[in-house]
Formats: structure tokens, C-alpha cells, sequence
């Protein structure tokens, strides 16, 4: 059979533009763009390169912009700890045979196909410290002690961006782990019962090595959700309180409204740096399994 | 002997089972709890729903939705979501099985390479700032079509990645039975091969139409007039504009959901095992 002619490589072609055209170009063209002066004023005054000065900017302003780097990486560990672990232990149970198994995972499942912009919003009701549900509801329960201002306080703030992500994602992460857990021959349990491996044996020596694959998809999933948030952030602190909570791409909106478009790219391409490189060391790990 | 073990054993168990139990029924209710909240409060008046309790609506003001639908300009944000998203992933979806079964099929060292480059796509994220630039060169700044062709082009790392691995599970004989029976490429392609992609089309056409539904950055960078405006962007004005109307922006929320619950509803089934059994399995 004529390989050349019964598979096309015409069908490459338009994917491949526009993946190219409109994903890799501006990228590339965004590093380009970062050592410039590219701004709102570029038309009138011309585009000068400045070499590193929109990176030195980014390190040393007094704008504290360089903690919008790390509270990126920041939200990516703590986010991703506390939805795979809890998800994990929840799959876990709900798999091993609960009764209404089926109608909690679907309850679990839900928010996650609920748009961000409307979490965020809804959870700004919730937080509210006056009326909001939350306040409201530990009072009612005495523990009026732990009332907070969730969203305006310093020392709370992160703590509520990660409770809203996790109740967002943990029934999607769950999910995900349950698919995983399904496809673990049933006679590794049994097996591991005989020998009288406790819980926690059977969980280290048989569940975790037998769902590498799910793992590693959640962490993928995870990390490139994690580096790249943005839209619950805005709606929820909008970077505040003062900013507090900025991670690169809400200060690259910023820096984008401010028409500092060559700062605004810099964050960008930091941003795609820290991603390349992990993408690249993922993508090594996945092609290796595929050529095995 | 053995038998009060057995009974303490036992014991355990049901402990377990009610703990677990209870454990469930505490989480459900934290999830449905909001939802249960907006649902109530786009029922009430303003003053009511300033309070932000879960109490039922001294009234029911059906009238609500009506207001909603007047003042928020939903029509226009429910086709505009509707066009994006239905076009960019059918388009996307389509393209993106063409291009997977081509390059699952026929694994030259060029397409092995083509294939990894896609893929790391999946990692990337979109520079909106210069896609803005490129658009203006191309003077598709601020249409329709072009913020489609954004959408189509941020799925396909996801798409290809999805459909290369379930191509594999369709038997080559197939293709060369159509050949010799005179198939072209064509032929066999949209004939044969896309039939039996039906699962995973459908998996990747679900999380692509909804992800392009709530997605939130594309429009806040892509359009700048109220025209373009999907329904994420439109609830988001319409609560800036309304913060303190809570049953207005309860119902508006309730409005802009309910087409996602519908896709959700329809295609539950494909997403879950779809999307990800294949990757998981290894």
C-alpha cells in the first residue's frame, strides 16, 4: 500500500498554520517584542529595543513585580497539593464501593464545568465578611471565631483563592483518579489482602505505582492550569488586596491597559520560559514511554 | 474463635461506612450550597437578596429573569457564545482528526517531530498581546472570525493529542480493505476512518465547547466593543455595572449556565472516560 498516497499530508497543513500563525508566532514575536519599549505611544515615537531593561524592570522596580512570579509558582505547588491529595483519598473511597457513589461523584463533578468568571463572582457573595455565606454559616455553627475578611485581609486572602480553586477542581482531579483506579486489576487487592498489607501499604506498594498515568495527568493538567491562572484571580482579588495576590498574567493585563506593551510581553515570555521548560522535561518523559 | 473477631471486624466496617458516609453528605452539601444560594436569591427582590441567605423568597419574582434578560442583553451574548464555541470546535475538532490520522498513520521521522511540536502546545500559554498585533496586521481585529480562529487554534494541541492515541485503536486491515475496494484518501478518511472516531470526537467536542463557552481571557483581550461580547464577558460587565443588584446578577448567572449544563447533560458520558482513558491506561 502507497503510504504517501492513501495518508495525505495535505491534511496537516491548515492545523498546522494556525497552530503556527497564531499560537507560536505571537510567542515568539512576544519575546521579540520584550526588548523593546513597545507601547500605546510606539506609532508617534517609534519602537526602540532596550535590551534587558523590561527585565531589569520586572526584578528591581520598587512595583514588586517579581512577586507576581512567585506567587505564580506559588498558586501552582499549593493549588495542585491541595486538590490532588484530598481527590486522591476521595476517589479512593468512592471507588472502593460507597453506597450513592454515582450521585456524589456527579454532585463533585459539577462545579468544574462552571465558568471560572462566574465562581468568582459567586464566591465574591459568599466571602462577603458582613452577609456572606460563609461567615454567616460559622456563627450559626459557634464558631464565630474564625469569621475572617476573606477577601480583603493579607493574612487570609491566598487561603480563600486556594478554597475556591479546590472547590472548583477537586471533582474534576477526583474524577480523573477514579478513570485511573478503574483500570487496577482487582486481584492486586486481594493478593495484597492475603499477605495483610494495611491501608496504607496497599496504597504505597499497589494504587500509587498503578496509577502513574493518572497522576501524571493531573499533575500536567495541574502545573499548566496552575502557571497560567488567571481569570479566578481576577474576578475574586483582582491582584489585591494592594497586590498582594498579582501572578504574572494579571500583571501583564495591567501593564497591557497601562499600553506598556514591552513590559506586559516580558511577563509573557517569563511565562513561557518557566512553561517551555517544563513542558519540555514532560514531553522527553511521554515520547520515551511511547518509543519503549 | 474466630467468631467475635469477626464481629468486631465487622463493626469497623460499618463504622467506616457511616463515617465515609457522612463525610460525602458534608462535602455535597458544600458544594450545592452556593448553587442552591444563587438559585434562591435570583428569586428575591433587591433588598432580599443583599443579605445573601439561603431563606426561601418572601415572593417568587419570576419577573427577574424577564429584567435580566432585557437590561444584561443576553441575546447577543448567548449567540455570540454560541457561534464561537460551535464553529471554532467543529471546525477545530474536524481539522484536528484529519491531521491526527495522518500523522498516526504514517510515522515518518517528520511527522513524529510535527506531532511533538503540536503537543507542546499543551503547555504554552497564548500571548494575547501580540496575537492583538498579528490580528491588526491581518485586519481580523475585533471580528467574529477572528476570535474563532483564536479559539480553533488553542484546541488543537489538546484535540491532536486526544484523537492521535485513539486512532491507534482502529484496525489498519480497514484501510487497506477500502483501498482495494478503490477508496481514495478522501473516501476512506471521511468515510471509513471518521465514523469510528465518533468517541472521541464527541469527548474532545464536549471539552472544547465548553471550555471555549467559559473561557474569559480571549474576549477581555480580543474584543473591545460590547458587540463581541460572549456571555462570560457579559455577566462580568453586567455584575460591574450591577454589584449591587444580587437577584439580577443571580438570574443573569442561572441564564449563563444553564446552556453549559445542557452540553454537560448531553454528553456526560464521552467526557469523563474519553478525555482521559486513554492517557491513563499508559
Amino acid at each position: 500500500m502507497n503510504k504517501k498516497k492513501v495518508y495525505p499530508q495535505w491534511f496537516l497543513v491548515i492545523p498546522l498554520l494556525l497552530y503556527v500563525g497564531f499560537f507560536l508566532l505571537p510567542s515568539l514575536l512576544g519575546v521579540f517584542y520584550s526588548f523593546t519599549d513597545w507601547g500605546r505611544n510606539t506609532p508617534r515615537d517609534g519602537l526602540h529595543t532596550v535590551g534587558l531593561q523590561n527585565y531589569i524592570d520586572i526584578f528591581t522596580s520598587n512595583k514588586n513585580y517579581a512577586s507576581g512570579i512567585v506567587n505564580t509558582l506559588k498558586f501552582t505547588v499549593i493549588s495542585n497539593i491541595v486538590k490532588i491529595i484530598p481527590a486522591l483519598f476521595l476517589a479512593i473511597i468512592l471507588y472502593e464501593g460507597l453506597k450513592g457513589m454515582g450521585v456524589y461523584r456527579t454532585i463533585f463533578y459539577l462545579p468544574s464545568i462552571i465558568p471560572f468568571v462566574i465562581i468568582g463572582i459567586v464566591f465574591t457573595s459568599v466571602l462577603n465578611y458582613k452577609n456572606g455565606l460563609l461567615n454567616t454559616a460559622l456563627e450559626a455553627i459557634g464558631l464565630g471565631v474564625l469569621k475572617q475578611k476573606w477577601l480583603s485581609d493579607l493574612g487570609v486572602v491566598w487561603t480563600s483563592i486556594f478554597m475556591v480553586d479546590a472547590w472548583r477542581g477537586i471533582g474534576y482531579v477526583m474524577t480523573i483518579f477514579m478513570t485511573g483506579l478503574s483500570t487496577i486489576d482487582r486481584s492486586y487487592y486481594e493478593a495484597a489482602k492475603v499477605d495483610g498489607a494495611n491501608f496504607w501499604q496497599r496504597l504505597w506498594h499497589v494504587t500509587l505505582p498503578m496509577m502513574r498515568g493518572a497522576i501524571m495527568i493531573n499533575l500536567v493538567f495541574g502545573v499548566t492550569y496552575g502557571l497560567k491562572v488567571f481569570d479566578i484571580v481576577y474576578v475574586l482579588t483582582n491582584g489585591g488586596p494592594g497586590h498582594a495576590t498579582e501572578v504574572i498574567t494579571t500583571y501583564s493585563f495591567q501593564l497591557y491597559g497601562a499600553g506598556q506593551y514591552g513590559m506586559a510581553t516580558a511577563f509573557n515570555s517569563i511565562l513561557l520560559l518557566i512553561t517551555a521548560v517544563i513542558g519540555i522535561v514532560i514531553v522527553r518523559v511521554m515520547s520515551r514511554k511511547g518509543a519503549a | 474463635m474466630k467468631l467475635p473477631n469477626n464481629r468486631i471486624h465487622k463493626k469497623r466496617i460499618r463504622l467506616e461506612t457511616v463515617l465515609k458516609q457522612l463525610l460525602c453528605i458534608f462535602l455535597s452539601v458544600l458544594v450545592l450550597a452556593p448553587m442552591f444560594l444563587v438559585i434562591i436569591n435570583s428569586f428575591k427582590t433587591k433588598n432580599e437578596s443583599a443579605r445573601m441567605n439561603l431563606s426561601f423568597p418572601k415572593e417568587w419574582l419570576f419577573s427577574n429573569y424577564a429584567d435580566v434578560f432585557q437590561k444584561a442583553d443576553l441575546l447577543t451574548g448567548f449567540l455570540n457564545s454560541l457561534i464561537y464555541a460551535l464553529v471554532s470546535t467543529t471546525v477545530g475538532v474536524l481539522l484536528c482528526a484529519m491531521a491526527a490520522y495522518v500523522l498516526s498513520r504514517k510515522r515518518t521521522k517528520i511527522n513524529n517531530f510535527i506531532y511533538y511540536f503540536l503537543i507542546c502546545g499543551l503547555f504554552f500559554p497564548v500571548n494575547y498581546i501580540t496575537l492583538v498585533r498579528v490580528f491588526q496586521w491581518l485586519n481580523l481585529n475585533n471580528t467574529r472570525f477572528g476570535i474563532i480562529l483564536v479559539f480553533t487554534s488553542a484546541m488543537i494541541p489538546f484535540c491532536i493529542f486526544t484523537i492521535y492515541s485513539f486512532v491507534e485503536t482502529v484496525p489498519r486491515e480497514l484501510d487497506e480493505a477500502a483501498v482495494i475496494d478503490g477508496a481514495g484518501p478522501v473516501t476512506l478518511f471521511f468515510q471509513v476512518i471518521l465514523p469510528l472516531l465518533k468517541p472521541t470526537l464527541i469527548t474532545c467536542f464536549v471539552l472544547q465547547f465548553m471550555g471555549v463557552w467559559n473561557d474569559f481571557l480571549t474576549p477581555l483581550y480580543m474584543s473591545s466593543t460590547s458587540k463581541l461580547f460572549p456571555m462570560t464577558m457579559s455577566v462580568y460587565q453586567f455584575f460591574g455595572r450591577n454589584g449591587s443588584y444580587w437577584n439580577y446578577v443571580f438570574a443573569d448567572i442561572v441564564l449563563t449556565i444553564i446552556p453549559v449544563l445542557v452540553v454537560y447533560g448531553i454528553g456526560q458520558r464521552y467526557i469523563i472516560g474519553g478525555a482521559t482513558a486513554g492517557a491513563v491506561k499508559g
